[in-house]
């Protein structure tokens, strides 16, 4: 097989086509879909709302969207995503997060007013520092950075959202693990009165999620505590919450309470839910599909034709090194 | 168990109870899940979710409204069977009609709009995934008793083949249960509250007798 390696200072078509250019095109685009979709209105109309940066570089939601602005936010161009913004709009309201009901709109209703202050967040298992660490000051002094990632969905569908937060390996650092520790396992909390979707037993409750540790160190791994340059909303998995953009959304573990570190593989919800269908890896991989539907191709929110999905969701050229000879279709 | 001990002696609706109004509003009613949701696309309220990931939204809520008619139009003859109501009866082809109505505009938006029309892809899909399997079985069944639907068909096939064929509605409705159930990730509960409803609406056709 083929494969072109692009450097990270390869500049891509979209870096060197004027702006207005190609949002004149896509628009053609859209319009042309919306037209056959009869739906278009809105394809065109969100298509139009993705927002460029804002002053300082931060992606800004829009007038009068999101909560405060975050301060010291360093961009990291060199790692962002170069394509449009998903409108905040579509971030925040379209949301798969069980803990607050299994609708997409659920979240965004049932998590209001959830309260994220004061956060504990305890660090286990093989560190050198464990502990119930508030969560300020388990991040104190650890410089928050935007990256602006794909996120994309085993359901098909993807976003590209700018996240505010720091490496997990800068986090890990500071705990130490000890030579023992082979992975990382988050947990979500566990609070039923405070996330309604846990009285019903959808899911294994608490939500278990886990990274092997190289992963869990590779440069590109978040924790994310913001997006669009604002504090992250409940519904998007405040107060902290794991970004790993070259995996399945599912991986990316939200409302973190528990960071453990581990020997073995450690179990986690949708692989125990249904381990036919999903993996503990879950890589983002065209080419090996879920059991029920094709993971060839992704619908981006705003866009009306489905597009290729990518090998490791585009990010193979800083991944792929860690799952080197290993068969991707058995570890799924 | 005994379901019903006995007809009531007075039905609670009168046999021939059929205002003109009726079909109108029932149609209205069958019609008005669609008229609200293209209205909430072309309102474009800012933060409606079905603004997001329309076309999604758009094969979920058919696919809904789909096997909520077929449960209606299961529920017309318990209905009259309950109630005495024979009247209701002629409302029973129409909601039918809806069901196939709603399946097929399901069908199309899955093929036309989510795969645009990619023969290949949808093939694939209706030899790969069972679920696709299944609730294209459902969709040929609706047809066939959409088209075989007006009084005329009933003459041309003959009274007893045309109720042997509208009888795969028996087939049509727990397949479409079953397809839904199927796709579903982990949150059984809507696909389980469908089957449960069917199951009643089933049961109530048990040959318990009505009269002694």
């Amino acid at each position: 097989m083929l494969l072109r390696h692009r450097r990270p200072w390869d500049l891509t078509e979209n870096d060197t086509t004027p702006e207005a250019l190609w949002a004149s095109r896509r628009s053609f685009l859209h319009g042309g879909a919306a037209l056959l979709a009869g739906a278009g209105v809105v394809v065109a109309a969100s298509a139009r709302a993705a927002t460029p940066a804002g002053a300082g570089g931060i992606a800004d939601p829009g007038p009068g969207l999101g909560g405060l602005p975050l301060p010291g936010i360093t961009p990291r161009p060199d790692l962002a995503a170069p394509e449009p913004l998903t409108p905040w709009q579509a971030v925040t309201t379209y949301n798969n997060f069980y803990e607050f009901g299994t609708g997409k709109d659920d979240p965004a209703r049932n998590a209001v007013g959830f309260k994220t202050e004061p956060w504990t967040v305890t660090v286990d298992g093989d560190v050198a520092k464990p502990g119930t660490y508030d969560l300020g000051r388990l991040l104190f002094g650890i410089g928050q950075e935007e990256r602006i990632y794909r996120m994309r969905c085993v359901e098909g569908w993807s976003m590209v959202i700018p996240w505010v937060g720091i490496p997990l390996a800068e986090l890990l650092k500071r705990v130490e693990p000890t030579g023992d520790a082979k992975f990382v396992r988050f947990e979500t909390l566990h609070d039923p009165k405070r996330m309604p979707g846990q009285a019903w037993k959808v899911l294994d409750w608490p939500y278990a999620e886990g990274l092997r540790l190289d992963e869990a160190m590779n440069p590109l791994t978040l924790l994310a505590t913001g997006v669009y340059g604002r504090s992250l909303p409940p519904q998007n998995g405040a107060p902290l919450r794991l970004v790993v953009p070259w995996k399945y959304g599912f991986k990316s573990v939200k409302s973190i309470v528990r960071i453990s570190l581990v020997r073995e593989m450690p179990g986690t919800s949708w692989a125990r839910q249904a381990p036919q269908e999903y993996g503990f890896y879950a890589n983002v991989n065209p080419q090996v599909d879920h059991p029920r539907w094709s993971q060839a191709k992704e619908r981006r929110i705003g866009e009306f034709f489905r597009r290729d999905t990518l090998m490791f969701n585009g990010y193979a050229d800083a991944v792929a090194g860690l799952y080197a000879g290993m068969d991707l279709r058995k570890w799924y | 168990m005994v379901l019903i001990r006995r007809a009531p002696a007075r039905p609670l609706i009168a046999a021939g109870w059929f205002p003109r109004w009726l079909k109108p509003l029932v149609f209205l009613l069958a019609l008005s899940p669609l008229l609200w949701f293209v209205l909430r696309l072309g309102l474009l309220r800012p933060g409606d979710p079905v603004a997001v990931n329309p076309i999604e939204t758009a094969i979920r809520f058919s696919g809904d409204q789909a096997l909520t008619l077929l449960l209606v139009s299961l529920a017309v003859s318990p209905l009259r069977r309950l109630t005495g109501w024979a009247g209701v009866m002629r409302l029973r082809r129409m909601l039918g009609l809806f069901a196939f109505f709603y399946a097929a505009v399901h069908l199309l938006i899955y093929a036309g709009v989510d795969q645009f029309f990619d023969w290949a892809v949808i093939w694939a899909d209706v030899l790969k995934r069972c679920y696709i399997t299944v609730g294209m079985v459902a969709v040929v069944i609706l047809l066939a008793l959409a088209v075989t639907s007006p009084k005329g068909m009933v003459r041309r096939l003959g009274g007893r083949w045309w109720k042997r064929l509208h009888a795969l509605v028996y087939l049509a409705a727990p397949l479409g249960v079953l397809h839904y159930a199927m796709m579903v990730k982990a949150d059984l509960r809507t696909p389980l509250l469908y089957a449960g409803i069917l199951a009643v609406l089933l049961l109530l056709r048990l040959p318990v007798p009505l009269r002694r």
